[in-house]
Formats: C-alpha cells, structure tokens, sequence
C-alpha cells in the first residue's frame, strides 16, 4: 500500500450533512489482503460520504509497534475517528459501509 | 536405555514464600500458567509478585498487562506490599501496558484479528528483553468484543504465541459458576493451573491455593492456605515439614529452680514444645513469664504472642509477682506480639507468627493461651495449625511455651488431649479446693525423655515469683494452703512436743548420772578411809611389834640375857645404812 495519508478532496460530496472535518486513522498490522482491503473499504465510503472533509493516516504497527498502545489498540485493522470529539473505533474489515457510517456518527444509528 | 535422558520440566521461581516448595520449584518455564479465583482471591497480586520478584531476585525483566486496572492504579495498589513499579519501570526491569476496552466506543465491522494486541505484548517484551508476562485479567476482552469466535481463536493463537516466545507467563481468569474461569480459558492454559479461594467461615476469612494441574509435575493437590500482608503473599504447605528435626540434649532452665528439680534437675530441652494447662488463674502466665525471664536472662531472644492481654497489661501483672520484663524488651531481646483471636484466621495467625518467627528469630516462643485460638476454629483446625506450628518451631530449634486454659475437669481433658500428643512436656496446674480455700498445685504430667517427678507440689504466687513448695502428703492426704499450714503446725507442735519428753528423759537421766556419780564418790571415799585406816592400823601394829622387839631386846640387853639370836640384832652401823635409802 503506497498511500500512508490521503488529503482531502476539494469539494464535499453533496447529500451528506455539512460536519466537521473528519480525522482518520487507520492502524493495520503489515500489508495482509485484510488490511488491504479495510483501507480500499474506508477510501471508497469517505470519498462517497465525506468528500473533502475527512484525512485518514494508516499507521503500521508492525513497522511502528509504540504507536498501538496510545489508541489502545487490539484488533486490527481498526479504525480511529480521532476528530471530532468522541473518539469513535471502528475493528474490522470495514466491509459493512452502513455500519462504518455509524460508527462514525456520520449516520444516526437505525 | 539407549535414548538420552528426558530433561525435567524447567521451572522458574515465582519468589512467592512457600508456592515455590510447594510446586517444586515454580511455575513451568516458557509455558502460560493461569491463576484462578474469585473477585478478590489474590489473583493480581500473586501476579505481580511473581512479576516483581523475577525483576528484582531473579533477572527475569517482565511484562504486566492489565485488562483491569490503570498502570498508576496499580501502581499505588502495590505500593502498600513495598514494589515500587514506577522505579522499576524506569529500570527497565518491568513494563508496564494497560489495555483500556470500552465497549461503547467500539462498532465492529467484518472481519478482524488481535494483531495488535500481539504487536503491543510483543513490543513490550522485546523493548525491556521480558522473560515473564502477565496478562491480568485477559477475560476482560470478552466484555470489550463481540465477535466471540474470533476472540477464542485468537486467544488460543495468543498463549501459543506465548508459548513460541518462550516467555513464562500467568494469566489470570475471573472464577465462573462451576467452572474454573468463567471463559474456560482452562482450556487453553493447559500447562498448569491454580485456583486461589477466599472463604469466609464464621465471619473470619480464609485464604486457600490448591494446584488443579500441573503438567508434567508432580505437586501437592491439598489446599494450602496463604496470606496477604504488607509483606506480600506467602503459601503455607499444610504438610508439615515431618519428623526429622534434631534432638538436643541441651537443656534450658525453667526459670523456677524448683520446677527444673522436678524435671531432670535442669529444665526443659532445648527444642521441645511445652504445654502448661490449667484453669482461670491457675498461674500459667506466671510460669511463662518465669521461663522468658531466664531465657532473656541468658542472652537469647523470646517471643511472647498473646492473645488475650496487651503487652503493658502482661508487663504491669509480672511486675507485680516480682519479674520485670521491660529491661528485656528494652534490650530488644523480647518481642511481643498481641493480637486477638478473632482478628485474623487461624492460618493467618500462623502466618503472621511464622513471619515474625523468622525475621525476629528468638530461641523460645510463648504463645498465650492456645486455647483462646479455639474460638475461632475448630478443634480439629486448631489441631492441625498447632501441629504445623510445632512442627516448624522443632525444626527451627525453637523451644514452645504453650499455655492453655481449660474450663472444667471434662473440658480439660478434651481440650488438652487434643494438643497433649504434640508437646513434649506437660505441667499441668490444679486448684485444689479444701476448707474454703483454692490452692495452686503443679504436676509435671509428661516429660518426654526426663524422669521427672511424679509429686505434686504447691505453687505460690509470690512477690519475688513463683515459687513451689511440697504440699503435705501424709495420713490425712494431700493438703495445700492453710490446711497444709495447719497440719504442719500440729506436726511442729507434735515434735516439739517429742523433743520436750526426750530433753526431759535426757535430764532425768542426767540427774541419775549425777546421783549415782555422787554414791559411787561417796564409796570411794569410804573405801578410801577404809584402806587408808587399814593401812594405818598395819603401820601401826608393826610400829608397835617392832617397838615390841625392841622393848624385848632393851630388856634383855638391861638383863644381859643371852638371847640366841644375838647376830639379828641391828648395828648402829646398819641403821644409818637403811635412813640413807
């Protein structure tokens, strides 16, 4: 994976309400198809849900292991919403994008 | 045998006094071992002693990771057993990693693994070169993740992960309803697993470790109680340390120098355990008081643990029969230790002396009174602790000094029987009631390898200390106190009286002497006159025959008669010969 921080797109997507900027981290344990997959899932639902307002970091904590204790973090891939305030964690794949949207309160749960 | 021999079971030392007897040496090196037990058991703390210990005794750098408590929580939780853990963390000798799940802050999406829980062990274990983990208490991740299959799975890759870093690590697990952990993490810690218990009987708590399992072990399966105190956990192995404590021959006064007569004229060995059993205000205090005294006396260390008056009450009432022994705790040779029974369980109690015993190390060791030990325990456990107690106190070479109080002539017999086969000697103190009076009487009922006095004997309570004195065994049996006192008064009055009729024949007799010295005078003074007036009456007679003859021959001469015997007659000559003879 060559992209470790993505910038925000210019223009927020429309249809979305107007939140605050997003920031993302997503902490994956080496370049395994899961966690492949889990940053080609948050790339696809933020660009179609947050476009423009929304920064993701990938921290590998296999090249960076002092990092997972600071988000206390377990499972991997997980997803941090560092901003805005709470901070939110998503685990997983990210394959459910309903869910993810909630998780990220960009979507009130259902 | 052709094949090498299989290499024992490597174990790694856990520092925690008595679990590593008991297990044979620890707990198994490189392996995961889960420790068990309800809310409040011991389970964090039998954790980081192990943890700290490895750090500070053994070189043995470790990991604590905490599913429940902060890192400072902790911190401050273990301060009060004296581990500093922020110095040792800065030492790089314990690091430290709490792991914070919150079930609220966590959507779970697809699929996941616990990678990172892996990589942060795994950091933590790498960046301070850990020999020993701790995961306390890893069940907290059922809480935190709703994906149970994924969990179980990944704890399973977890301890074998564990396992291949070749760490040794405890993993602590909540008790569950009828089974050891509430996850069955049992069954993925196969290596060995002890179940730590708190129990509360009437109203006094005990704590227990039993090892459920031990693969590749041989271990004790009995419950061992433990304690938590300010100097951490300790295990007591039930099993006593057996019969093989020396015996000495040395012995050691009793203080009462009467008392050490009725022994073997020397005390008690050194070593031994002593009982000394009576009723309320039988003395038994006194007789301890007395054998402290004189083990101080010469230098060595007593331990007075009492668990029914303070140390100053003790201190005021043997001063009062004379034994001062503030100089002795002053001097540091004697320690009290004043606890009441119900303050701690009976396996605490032992803890707590054992504790004492070793850091103070005196050479005798009062406890006061035993019996007061049964009101928190059974007979039986009361037995069983004593015993141990003993036990370790003869394999230390340390003399006991029990007393117990028995209440009546059956509860005696019942409460000292249960004991009596445990001590080596047994004084036992009565009060005999007779004529309105309670006296104090002292019998020694065993001493084992002393041929020892079979007498009863008074014991006074004086202000200069006990003492004994014979009790009056005659005709009219044993009698004490005033009786005893009486009835030496009429025996006194008796001999005097005896004493008067033999001076009285003795002068009589001496007058008899005299009467007959004075008749025997009187014959040899007749006897004499007699032999004297003989004499004279002899002298006499031949003064006059001779006067006679010379009469006779003067005549004759005046005659001229001739006589016919002329030539007798004496010359001048003659007679001046005889004068000058």
């Amino acid at each position: 994976m060559e992209v470790t921080e993505q910038r925000p797109s210019s223009s927020p997507a429309p249809g979305e309400h107007d939140g605050e900027r997003q920031i993302l981290r997503l902490y994956i344990a080496g370049q395994t198809p899961r966690s492949i997959a889990a940053f080609a899932n948050l790339k696809r639902i933020c660009d179609e849900h947050l476009a423009g307002r929304y920064r993701i970091e990938v921290i590998d904590l296999v090249q960076n292991p002092q990092l997972a204790a600071g988000d206390q973090i377990l499972a991997v891939p997980t997803l941090v919403r560092r901003l805005p305030e709470p901070v939110r964690k998503i685990i997983g794949d990210l394959s459910n994008a309903e869910r993810v949207l909630v998780g990220l309160d960009v979507r009130p749960a259902r | 045998m052709d094949h090498p021999p299989v290499a024992k079971l490597a174990k790694t030392p856990t520092g925690i006094e008595g679990f590593d007897e008991v297990t044979g040496g620890g707990l198994p090196t490189g392996r995961p071992s889960l420790v068990c037990g309800g809310a409040g058991c011991g389970k964090t703390l039998f954790a980081i002693s192990f943890l700290v210990h490895g750090a500070t005794r053994f070189d043995e750098p470790g990991v604590f990771m905490s599913f429940e408590e902060s890192s400072d929580e902790l911190a401050q939780n273990v301060a009060s057993l004296g581990f500093d853990l922020p110095a040792l963390v800065q030492q790089k000798k314990i690091a430290l990693d709490y792991v914070r799940i919150d079930r609220s802050e966590i959507e779970e999406t697809g699929d996941y693994d616990l990678e990172g829980l892996f990589i942060r062990l795994g950091y933590a274990i790498d960046s301070i070169g850990a020999r020993r983990v701790v995961l306390d208490t890893i069940e907290s991740l059922f809480a935190g993740l709703a994906n149970q299959s994924i969990l179980r799975a990944e704890l399973r890759r977890l301890f074998r992960w564990l396992k291949d870093k070749g760490v040794t690590a405890v993993i602590t697990g909540e008790r569950g309803e009828g089974t050891l952990t509430r996850q069955g993490l049992e069954e993925y810690v196969s290596d060995a697993v002890i179940l730590l218990d708190h129990r509360v009987n009437d109203e006094i708590s005990t704590r227990r470790l039993r090892i459920v399992k031990y693969r590749g072990s041989s271990h004790g399966t009995n419950e061992y109680p433990f304690l938590i105190d300010e100097d951490g956990i300790a295990v007591l192995p039930v099993t006593s340390l057996g019969l093989e404590h020396a015996a000495s021959t040395e012995c050691i006064s009793t203080g009462v120098p009467r008392l050490d007569t009725m022994l073997n004229g020397k005390g008690f060995y050194r070593g031994t355990t002593v009982l000394v059993s009576g009723t309320a205000g039988s003395g038994k205090s006194s007789i301890a008081a007395h054998f402290v005294d004189a083990t101080c006396r010469r230098g060595e260390r007593a331990q007075m643990y009492l668990f029914e008056e303070s140390p100053a009450q003790v201190m005021r009432n043997m001063k009062s029969i004379g034994i001062d022994l503030q100089p002795w705790a002053d001097r540091g040779l004697l320690e009290f230790q004043a606890s009441r029974p119900s303050a701690h369980g009976l396996e605490m109690h032992l803890s707590r002396m054992r504790r004492a015993i070793e850091r103070f190390r005196p050479s005798v060791v009062v406890l006061d009174p035993i019996s007061s030990l049964l009101s928190v325990a059974t007979n039986a456990d009361v037995h069983g602790t004593l015993t141990r107690l003993v036990d370790y106190l003869k394999g230390a070479g340390i003399t006991a000094f029990l007393t117990s109080l028995s209440h009546g002539k059956t509860e005696q017999e019942r409460t000292d029987t249960a004991i009596s086969s445990i001590v080596d000697t047994w004084l036992l103190l009565v009060t005999l009631e007779s004529s309105g009076e309670r006296n104090r009487g002292l019998y020694v009922l065993k001493a084992r390898g002393m041929s020892h006095s079979n007498q009863i004997r008074e014991f006074l309570l004086t202000d200069h200390g006990v003492e004994l004195t014979d009790v009056y065994a005659g005709a009219a049996g044993v009698l004490t106190g005033s009786a005893r006192l009486t009835q030496e008064a009429e025996e006194r009055a008796r001999a005097v009286a005896e004493e008067q009729e033999l001076e009285r024949r003795q002068r009589a007799l001496t007058r008899l002497k005299a009467a007959f010295d004075a008749e025997l005078a009187s014959l040899q003074a007749k006897f004499e006159t007699e032999q004297a007036d003989l004499a004279s009456g002899i002298a006499q007679h031949q003064a006059r025959a001779a006067r006679l003859k010379e009469d006779k021959n003067a005549m004759a001469r005046s005659r001229r008669a001739d006589t016919g015997n002329g030539g007798d007659r004496p010359t001048r000559k003659d007679d001046a010969r005889a004068k000058e003879r």
